[in-house]
């Protein structure tokens, strides 16, 4: 399944991280996934949020270079090899490279959810199945 | 179009016989007239006997802003005040201003120079010019309206400013030349659009601007929202004010009129002399000034020299736009380092935004270089690898034009200090 994803630039400096959730906080939207890649300098804060397009807004607002980007959200199962079978396999069968993804747990038990992004999230749907 | 053919066509070997012959002149008056020369040759174990050949320039002493403001207000002056008819004055932005006093001599050669800056750039008498420089102690407004009168154009003196004023002048009569800077040209076109004025419908179709340092990029912005070829022209109080300088139709640098002002490049920290086609600092010595004569004068700007043949046929000197200033020059592990150059680099790499620090650091005896680039949406990629090679891509560019490899960091955008005027770009850290 296709998802938006906001993505934050943030420079490595006490405070920024706290700007930009409070940013998010006054508007009442929720972080459904997050992950941070980051070097020396600056992290790059994705994030699945309740309401992207306010969310984005919000953040542009408080002064951040954000960026929208689709990616894909799988579904699959909590359990050894879940993301071996379910997603990481199939991708690499088809040729597909992940430029990066993240996980996390839904709250419904022997379930996690995956957020991929891919050169071509089509072709990686149709790999992947609904 | 020349308007001086015998003396912008001059061959070389003529025209250095002319400044040699003018400038033993113009040393011996200086010698006679103005104290501040006597010693400054005195100290310099310089006669006016001792200047035989125009190699001999070297040898004499430079003249810097701070010897005017030191002799403020008429103390370099070389004529008696009742030959003086004009007085002009900088804008003294950073301290006492300069005073230029004219004679009626030096009004004619300043208004044959502008004459021929105006014939240069393409304009006749059959033009309408609208002179938006301003008017008053400012150089620019006066030296425009008399070159524009000299070549026969109907001048509009409206001076800088009441955009829409100047706006309504251009459609209601025909205005086909318009002389400003740069920055206020844009200015002009930004009102237009504002007020939904199509400016191909007027019969503009010539900018010559100046008086401001001013890129290639900011002439292809001017050029695509004006319906103008842009000018550029160069100029300084010091020296006549506007004049001294202007492109020819081929635009491949700015001819100096040099049967009035002898051009030189020097190392701007060594003050040797350098050969053409080397940049460095400008420096210029009046031949024909009456009432403020001036010898090897530091203007500060950075640029190049190139002497050979333009298909313009003018046989003068063409120096390559300005390309900085020698006040905002850092010299970092030996190498001169322009802002300007590391701003023009900025603009080439694709996207990123022009807000820019440059930080100077010395760690274990070695100059460090950083630059801080703000990130704008436009460059802004969800992946890492990404921005990692936008890193790379500005440092090496960076480094091909500078020599050496500074250090990129990506910040967020409007982190960097504005400030109203002038942006301070440079950070200094290095304790000397």
């Amino acid at each position: 399944m296709k998802a938006r994803q906001v993505s934050v630039f943030v420079e490595n400096q006490p405070g920024r991280l706290v700007a930009m959730l409070e940013a998010l906080q006054t508007r009442n939207i929720d972080i459904r996934a997050l992950s941070v890649a980051d070097n020396a300098d600056f992290g790059i804060v994705r994030m699945i949020l309740s309401d992207t397009r306010l969310g984005a807004d919000v953040l542009r607002e408080a002064g951040f270079t954000v960026k929208e980007t689709t990616v894909l959200q799988k579904d699959m199962p909590d359990r050894p090899g879940g993301l071996l079978e379910t997603v990481a396999r199939p991708l690499s069968e088809a040729g597909i490279n992940l430029e990066y993804f993240y996980a996390f747990l839904d709250p419904a038990p022997g379930k996690a959810t995956i957020v991929i992004k891919v050169a071509d999230p089509e072709r990686a749907e149709r790999v992947l199945g609904p | 179009m020349i308007w001086s053919p015998k003396y912008e066509t001059m061959p070389r070997k003529d025209l250095e016989r002319l400044q040699l012959e003018r400038l033993k002149a113009q040393v011996a008056r200086l010698n006679e007239k103005v104290p501040f020369y006597r010693q400054a040759f005195l100290d310099k174990g310089i006669t006016p006997a001792s200047i035989r050949s125009l190699a001999d320039v070297a040898r004499l002493p430079f003249t810097a802003k701070h010897d005017f403001r030191d002799n403020y207000p008429f103390g370099l002056l070389a004529v008696p005040h009742d030959e003086v008819v004009r007085i002009h004055a900088s804008s003294g932005t950073t301290g006492k201003p300069v005073v230029a006093p004219y004679t009626s001599g030096d009004i004619e050669m300043w208004t044959e120079v502008m004459a021929r800056t105006l014939t240069s750039a393409g304009m006749s008498k059959m033009d309408i010019m609208q002179n938006a420089y301003g008017y008053g102690l400012f150089t620019g407004g006066l030296g425009f309206h008399y070159g524009g009168e000299r070549v026969g154009a109907a001048v509009i003196p409206t001076s800088t400013g009441n955009t829409k004023r100047q706006l309504m002048l251009i459609q209601d009569l025909g205005t086909t030349v318009i002389t400003c800077t740069p920055n206020y040209a844009l200015i002009i076109a930004e009102t237009a659009l504002e007020i939904g004025l199509d400016l191909k419908s007027t019969r503009l179709r010539l900018g010559v601007l100046g008086a401001e340092p001013w890129s290639e990029r900011m002439r292809a912005e001017i050029e695509a929202k004006l319906p103008i070829k842009a000018i550029d022209i160069y100029g300084l109080t010091e020296i006549v004010g506007p004049g001294v300088s202007v492109e020819c139709p081929h635009q491949c640098g700015m001819h100096i009129f040099e049967d009035h002002f002898l051009a030189e490049i020097v190392d701007p920290r060594t003050g040797e002399q350098l050969p053409y086609g080397e940049k460095g600092e400008l420096v210029l010595t009046t031949l024909t000034k009456e009432a403020l004569p001036v010898i090897r004068f530091r203007t500060k700007d950075i640029t190049s020299l190139d002497p050979s043949p333009c298909k313009c046929g003018r046989t003068l000197v063409r120096m390559s736009k300005v390309t900085g200033r020698t006040d905002d020059m850092l010299i970092v592990r030996g190498i001169n380092v322009f802002p300007s150059q590391i701003e023009s680099v900025l603009l080439e790499v694709e996207g990123v935004e022009p807000h820019y620090q440059i930080i100077v650091d010395r760690e274990h005896h070695l100059d460090e270089l950083e630059i801080w680039v703000e990130v704008s949406e436009a460059v802004f990629s969800d992946e890492m690898r990404k921005l990692e090679s936008l890193e790379k891509r500005v440092r090496k560019e960076l480094e091909s034009v500078l020599g050496i490899s500074p250090r990129i960091k990506l910040v967020e955008p409007k982190s960097l200090a504005r400030t109203e005027g002038k942006a301070k770009r440079v950070i200094d850290r290095r304790e000397l």
